[in-house]
């Protein structure tokens, strides 16, 4: 697929492919998304804001430049910045592709980082010599102002004009929890929310800290997705059990919310109100209790995001889905065209 | 339509109202942004409030223990997201926005026709743009806010000069007036979201800015901006009361309209 390099979130010519229930497939601009949906319907949205979470800097110890990625925290508390896992690159920035970047100088425990106004020192080396869980200095409203006039949105080489948080915040952003944009939601803005209400949908959303996407590093890459920390409002647990009652789909926006309605799921998908970690991996093997369908971008073979639709389509239909985008020159990332994909019964 | 005690109640035991609500002001670190950063503290909120000068936000985060001091300038574009995140990051989310942050035009006040560009733009960029884009960056907190259930309001400081032409006051009151209509068509479009619109002017106060205005008013005869604090709280409280109700408020395009406050108290 074509990588879309323009920081657009709502392009007017984007796509969406829609796999219904039966295996069938049609193509439909993405803007009529809603026109997809039934009375009883609920879609269920991540409205995580994003982290300016890329912070350069220095490795004290050699005094060599690094890029700091955080890419992950123990709970979405507000004043739970003081500790992030982070992946660590060496010099240079979004520009060079993360698989050619030079590798970070060795990093010990103990060692300092100086991140801009931020200071920050390395607890432990993680599963992996470039991921480390980190403490910053100074209580959470000065790490809030630090990341604030410091860092940048994670980015990736495929856009070439530096990001703004105002490109990543989806419409419905709330809590800067995200690592990386929900991207999913970029789909959505305030005009998409009032016609769900005029057909008879809901809208609801969770909060999930959604994690990076890639770090050039094969052996790191395999750890993804890190575990997740999210947060399931009673009003959205109350909104699927009204879904589910009346025979409504559940429709979630992006890999997610997927993977945080899934996870917080009971034996007969039920779903309560909670906070919780999400840890698990959704793939072929995965049974669904809660989503039925899901609206995400388009992904490409061996990414997880790819590895979560094989919980919804049985191959052979992931397969001519994804003929059916490369043949119709749909765009890929987080920039790019979309799917709406519809549970096959008995995947 | 049911209206919640807290409703019928906001005026005696009403500071349950805002235990533990999220509430961001900008403008926090004189006048009226004070009055309110103090007022909405001590009837239990959890505030993050907004200035330029480092110094100030510093001064008075100490002296309001439990308040937020971010440093922005709502006029910058490039402020807005950073000023967002620090606000939805630190409370973890958002419930009320008061865009009191307010720039005069021209000091000391001249006619239109004496009022140099710079100074109307600075004047609407301020009081115009800023709310704006703030209120854009932050809607989807509030939003989150009103499908749980906590309500949500943004409360916009407006005028009288909004509605009438006061001779000097030109950039200030179009300024106020592109604002209130801001607002009207906010809370139009946003009621089904469950986030109200405010739009209320608290009266002539004696407040740095004020002084700036009319250098020899005397004091006496204004109002303490600790006054239209409580008042403008009572107003937040109704609307956030009055979730799930359409509530417009137009107290400052009404005539009378020294009485906005009160008057969308009591909508």
């Amino acid at each position: 697929m074509i990588a879309a390099n323009q920081p657009l979130q709502r392009p007017p010519d984007a796509k969406l492919l829609v796999v219904g229930a039966g295996g069938g497939i049609r193509h439909a601009p993405r803007a009529s998304f809603v026109e997809h949906l039934r009375a009883g319907d609920v879609v269920i949205a991540n409205d995580a804001a994003t982290l300016p979470a890329s912070l350069p800097g220095f490795h004290a110890r050699t005094g060599e430049p690094v890029e700091v990625r955080l890419a992950g925290r123990p709970s979405l508390r507000p004043e739970d910045v003081g500790h992030f896992s982070a992946v660590v690159f060496g010099a240079g920035d979004y520009r060079t592709r993360t698989e050619d970047r030079p590798a970070p100088p060795q990093i010990r425990a103990g060692d300092r980082l100086v991140l801009g106004p931020l200071g920050a020192t390395v607890e432990r080396v993680l599963s992996h010599p470039r991921l480390v869980s980190l403490r910053f200095d100074g209580g959470p409203d000065e790490v809030w102002a630090g990341l604030a006039r410091h860092g940048r949105p994670i980015q990736y080489a495929h856009v070439t004009a530096p990001l703004a948080l105002w490109d990543v915040w989806t419409r419905i952003a709330g809590p800067p929890v995200a690592f990386e944009p929900p991207s999913a939601g970029f789909a959505l803005d305030w005009h998409a929310l009032a016609a769900m209400r005029g057909r008879g949908a809901e809208f609801a959303t969770i909060t999930h800290a959604a994690g990076i996407s890639s770090t050039g590093d094969e052996e790191l890459d395999r750890l993804l997705p890190f575990d997740e920390p999210y947060r399931i409002p009673e009003a959205t647990a109350a909104a699927v059990r009204r879904a589910k009652s009346c025979g409504g789909r559940v429709i979630a926006v992006g890999t997610t919310v997927v993977r945080a309605l899934e996870h917080a799921a009971g034996g007969d998908g039920t779903v309560r109100a909670c906070e919780g970690v999400a840890t698990q991996r959704l793939g072929p093997a995965s049974r669904l209790r809660v989503v039925d369908a899901i609206l995400s971008g388009t992904h490409e073979p061996g990414t997880s995001h790819y590895e979560l639709l094989r919980a919804f389509l049985d191959d052979a239909t992931l397969r001519r889905t994804i003929e059916e985008l490369d043949a119709r020159g749909y765009r890929t990332h987080e920039f790019g065209d979309s799917v709406l994909i519809e549970r096959v019964p008995g995947v | 339509m049911t209206i919640p005690t807290d409703f019928s109640s906001n005026n005696t035991g009403a500071a349950d109202v805002f235990r533990g609500l999220r509430v961001a002001i900008t403008g926090g670190t004189s006048g009226l942004g004070l009055a309110l950063v103090r007022e909405l503290l001590g009837r239990g909120a959890r505030v993050a409030f907004v200035a330029r000068t480092r110094e100030r936000v510093e001064q008075v985060a100490r002296e309001n223990a439990g308040a937020h001091g971010i440093v922005g300038d709502v006029s910058a574009k490039e402020d807005i997201y950073p000023v967002a995140l620090q606000v939805t990051g630190e409370l973890g989310g958002l419930d009320v926005l008061v865009n009191n942050a307010s720039d005069l035009g021209p000091v000391p006040l001249a006619m239109l026709s004496d009022t140099e560009c710079e100074d109307l733009e600075r004047a609407f960029a301020t009081n115009v743009l800023g709310p704006f884009r703030l209120t854009k960056a932050l809607m989807g907190a509030l939003a989150a806010s009103a499908r749980e259930g906590r309500g949500a309001v943004v409360l916009n400081i407006s005028s009288d000069a909004a509605v009438n032409a006061y001779p000097g006051w030109g950039a200030y009151g179009a300024s106020k007036a592109a604002l209130h209509h801001l607002s009207r068509v906010w809370g139009e479009e946003h009621a089904a979201d469950g986030v109200r619109f405010l739009s209320l002017d608290p009266g002539d106060m004696d407040t740095p800015m004020h002084a700036a205005a009319v250098p020899d008013a005397d004091p006496s005869t204004l109002k303490r901006p600790e006054e239209a604090a409580r008042e403008l709280a009572a107003a937040v409280a109704a609307a956030l009361g009055r979730r799930g109700a359409l509530m417009t408020a137009q107290a400052a395009a009404s005539s009378n309209s020294k009485e906005g406050s009160q008057e969308g108290a009591t909508l």
